[in-house]
């Protein structure tokens, strides 16, 4: 299969080995996977900035690179950025009364899979251990962003996918459900409310007693791993694609908030 | 221009992009095949639940029942078209009070009273429900409002399992009163407390073969 | 649809007014109301019981999903329909012995309401919790008027008797606990014993005792309604306490304000909104009482029965095509039992009557979004989308939160030109982000990140007001050294 990769902005910035994390995953299933070169961003902080103008701008600039290569389904380590891509790139267009980049967005959107989803849904990997060589022999708690769980019903398809990683010990996050509060730009213009909410989840993460809290949104995991290294915590958030491409031969290595994104 | 005119004449305005009207699917469960025994079963069930007192009885022993539940009652008011039978074995001290709609009780008057007993028109066994219509065997909503204890008594047929199933042999244009268990509250840090300003003694008589 | 108005002139919605706003920016009193550690507590109890109790009941039932498909489906219906609706309503509830006025704003139904008070003669009125009459300040109205009006649900005593706001549409007292209820008595009710515990059944029955004189000589009283019934004409309400009941039942008149968006097409829409609404919003199967009246029945209940229908800004909900669907809302307050913001702030700090995610639309909705610090509420959601699927009538209110922010930054920039910094902000992202090829640009500009970052490989401190508040209880990683798109290039990728 031909897979194209939506890095999403933020990984390609700043969380780059989760992006070469899905490279090796998707590519050690025998998959060719390309990179559009003309993607930037989903646009998903200006639309959820009320910036529709502006928004709509990033999301065409979207719907062209992925339109100017040829493959058969897109994917991003993001279910956030995915459901932006599926739900307010045509939205964003037929409010500016643009029938044709909505019916394009459209058509895009049909294709671009959250990154479980398309191992699970389409390629059908129920065991990471056995089908994808995965081997990460950590304790670690799981937070399933808000957009995966709520907008793209992800379900259980990421915790599940974590649980068969070889070596792995999941614990259970207590209110796992519940926002980390970071929201785009409601951290800042709301940034004590959403800072209430980030201790909280810091505070359950802690509990845990996980060296480390995954999940399958960089955005959140930024928000979370920045209120951890702020409160001195010893944990620190790790992308579930690097879980699942950490193999014997070639294993991640757990994070700490002390020493970011070095990789 | 009158303010009805003018709010008549918003809302047109306001709905000028004609918005569609969609077809409203009733996929929901309507009908129920459970047997009289579950549906008294699960009426219990949810009327305990509710702290409700619930006798389950033959329509032989109504009078005998509800005469245990008056036991503690020195008054008790009844609406009219009560049937007679089932306050047969109330012992002829505890004074009785029959009200309707040509002879209301004053409010004064229930106030002072301890009991009513009531028949009722219809229950919902999923929700715990006892549906009071103000036919002539419930009498006035003011009777089975003010007294602090209400002895309903339900004949097994007139029991649904599912609120669908019970708005059909309801009108209800006549005054109704839903009842599920006692006045309770959950003001309070959102904990239900039973007790408040309705009723705080709700004695259910279940007749099984009625 | 009647033809009764053709030729009437095109008239355009109009703004509510009332108790409809925040009264300062969202931001600003969510970080005040923050501060308060024993409201956080009390809420956070408070919203984590309900949520269980709703969990429950809600999970019981295997047509959960086709309950809120009908609810959804028929409220659009009704809203597409309203004039023919409420012409059916009022023609049948006429015909049944009561009175329909109608209320274009809060002044008009506070003026209405009053005089019908007055041709009774009666100086003092019970209620029954009404969100409507709340909406439009009718106590204090009422109070200027030298009418005297009791609340008589538990927790709008509490509020009333405490001198203070609403902070729940349900359960108004929220933010206080058992303690401070008991408190709010002791120096409140001057018959309690003063040995009075914090026991809330305890508390329950003082308020029994308090208001048992009041209900049983009642002339007059006010009410909200749940629904009205186009197709017979018939008002509900739905209760726990029995304080409806006595309400709606005892007095000689009983006066009922209502918005012009609770009509339901028909009788048998009940078994669909009769099972969505206590589940959502109690989380019981069933209130303990439902009280339904169809205009008036001679020799039971009230003689004298009138309704106020209200517009107050509702018709400016119902003319934003995109936000429209706030109006299908039943008053369950399931989206604030699971709002995150909500149980971090309370009530009070949106202002408005209405808070939580449903209030953070609907308020902005009736009044306008440059209302005030109206334009301030949408942002009060971090949009995770728990009150989208708690909501019993499925209003997607992050959709419609999204699109009123939508609505806020158009009002600010026909406000003013000088742009702000979140406008600077938006500005440079769009450039950045509307091109791979800049992007990679500014990507080249990494390292500097990690410059910043120094030593610890954290970013601490930005400049700005608002990356300075992410920074102010949020570390930032040391940006990578390279972007993936440039290691891709540079391995030689495609």
């Amino acid at each position: 299969m031909r897979i194209a990769l939506f890095a999403t902005c933020i990984v390609d910035a700043m969380y780059p080995s989760t992006a070469r994390a899905t490279v090796k995953i998707l590519e050690r299933l025998g998959h060719e996977v390309l990179f559009p070169a003309g993607q930037a961003c989903c646009g998903q902080m200006h639309t959820n900035s009320g910036y529709f103008d502006a928004a709509r701008k990033v999301a065409a600039n979207h719907v062209e690179a992925f339109e100017s290569v040829e493959y058969d389904v897109a994917v991003a380590p993001s279910g956030s950025c995915v459901a932006s891509v599926k739900h307010q790139h045509p939205m964003l267009a037929e409010r500016a009364g643009d029938a044709g980049l909505a019916e394009r967005a459209t058509a895009v959107g049909a294709k671009t899979y959250e990154l479980t989803q398309l191992l699970v849904d389409v390629l059908d990997i129920t065991d990471a251990a056995e089908q994808l060589g995965s081997w990460f022999p950590h304790t670690i708690t799981y937070h399933p962003s808000c957009h995966g769980m709520r907008l793209l019903r992800l379900g259980d398809r990421q915790l599940d996918l974590l649980k068969t990683v070889g070596g792995i010990d999941v614990v259970e996050l207590p209110e796992a459900d519940q926002c980390c509060g970071f929201g785009g730009t409601f951290s800042m213009k709301n940034s004590q409310v959403s800072t209430a909410m980030l201790e909280d989840k810091a505070e359950n993460i802690r509990s845990t007693g996980a060296g480390l809290c995954s999940g399958g949104d960089a955005s959140c995991l930024l928000h979370i791993g920045g209120g951890l290294s702020r409160a001195g915590a010893a944990a620190g958030t790790l992308h579930l694609a690097e879980i699942l491409a950490s193999t014997l031969e070639d294993p991640a290595e757990a994070p700490s908030t002390t020493t970011g994104a070095t990789r | 221009m009158s303010a009805r005119e003018e709010i008549m004449s918003r809302i047109r305005t306001a709905l000028s992009d004609a918005p569609a009207v969609p077809e409203v699917q009733r996929t929901y469960r309507r009908t129920s095949e459970m047997s009289r025994e579950q549906l008294i079963e699960q009426l219990v069930d949810r009327l305990v639940d509710y702290k409700a007192n619930v006798d389950v009885v033959p329509a032989a022993d109504a009078a005998a029942t509800i005469a245990a539940r008056l036991s503690a009652a020195t008054s008790y008011v009844v609406p009219a078209g009560l049937d007679e039978a089932w306050l047969a074995e109330v012992p002829a001290g505890t004074r009785r009070v029959v009200d309707s709609a040509e002879q209301p009780a004053s409010v004064a008057d229930l106030d002072a009273i301890d009991a009513v007993v009531t028949a009722s028109a219809v229950s919902v066994s999923e929700s715990g429900t006892i549906i009071l219509d103000g036919s002539a065997t419930q009498g006035r909503r003011a009777i089975s409002l003010v007294p602090d204890q209400h002895v309903c008594v339900v004949p097994a047929s007139t029991i649904v399992q599912l609120l669908p199933e019970a708005l059909p042999r309801m009108d209800v244009t006549r005054p109704q009163t839903w009842i599920s268990g006692p006045s309770a509250t959950s003001d309070i840090e959102l904990e239900r407390v039973e007790g408040v300003h309705g009723p705080r003694i709700l004695d259910v008589v279940i007749l099984e073969d009625a | 649809m009647s033809s009764t108005f053709v030729g009437m002139p095109t008239l355009p919605s109009q703004r509510g007014h009332g108790n409809l706003h925040a009264e300062e920016p969202f931001p600003q009193a969510a970080t005040r109301e923050l501060g308060n550690t024993q409201l956080r507590a009390n809420l956070r109890h408070a919203t984590h019981t309900i949520r269980d109790k709703r969990l429950n009941v809600v999970g019981e039932l295997p047509d959960w999903e086709d309950l809120r498909q009908a609810g959804s489906d028929t409220k659009d219906a009704v809203m597409a329909d309203l004039p023919a609706k409420l012409e059916e309503f009022e023609a049948n509830f006429t015909a049944r012995g009561g009175v329909v006025h109608w209320a274009r704003d809060a002044e008009e139904a506070n003026r209405i309401v009053t005089d019908l008070v007055r041709e009774t003669g009666s100086e003092e009125v019970v209620k029954v919790k009404s969100m409507a009459t709340q909406e439009i300040g009718l106590n204090e109205h009422l109070e200027e008027q030298g009418i005297a009006a009791f609340e008589t649900d538990l927790a709008e005593l509490i509020v009333q008797l405490g001198d203070d706001k609403p902070s729940h549409i349900l359960v108004p007292a929220i933010h206080k606990n058992r303690t401070e209820v008991r408190d709010i008595f002791l120096q409140e009710m001057p018959e309690v014993d003063p040995a009075l515990t914090d026991n809330p059944a305890e508390l329950a029955m003082a308020a029994r005792a308090h208001l048992r004189k009041k209900f049983l000589g009642a002339k007059v009283a006010i009410s909200g309604a749940n629904f009205a019934l186009a197709d017979t004409g018939t008002l509900g309400v739905v209760e726990s306490e029995g304080n409806g009941r006595m309400c709606l039942t005892l007095p000689e008149t009983l006066i009922t304000v209502m918005g012009i968006e609770k009509v339901l097409p028909t009788a048998q829409d009940l078994e669909v909104f009769m099972q969505l609404l206590p589940r959502s919003s109690t989380g019981e199967r069933m209130n303990p009482y439902t009280s339904l009246w169809t205009g008036v029945t001679e020799g039971d209940g009230p003689q004298n029965v009138h309704i106020v229908l209200l517009d107050n800004g509702r018709t400016n909900a119902l003319a934003d095509k995109y936000g429209r669907t706030a109006l299908n809302c039943i008053r369950c307050s399931a989206c604030m039992n699971v709002c995150p913001v909500y149980e971090r702030t309370g009530g009070h700090a949106y202002g408005s009557t209405y808070p939580g995610p449903i209030g953070a639309i609907l308020s902005p909705l009736m009044t306008g979004i440059e209302a005030e610090d109206n334009g301030s509420l949408p942002y009060a959601s971090s949009l995770c989308g728990a009150c989208y699927d708690a909501c019993p009538v499925k209003i997607n209110i992050p959709d419609i939160l999204v699109h009123l922010r939508g609505e806020d930054v158009k009002a600010q920039h026909e406000a003013s030109r000088v742009p702000t910094e979140m406008d600077v902000l938006m500005k440079g992202a769009e450039i950045a982000l509307s091109s791979g090829k800049v992007l990679n640009l500014m990507e080249k500009a990494l390292p500097l990140g990690r410059l910043v970052a120094g030593r610890d490989k954290k970013i601490k401190k930005l400049p700005g007001k608002l990356a300075g508040a992410w920074t102010s209880s949020r570390d930032i990683p040391a940006p990578p050294a390279q972007s993936f798109r440039d290691w891709w290039k540079k391995e030689g990728r495609a």
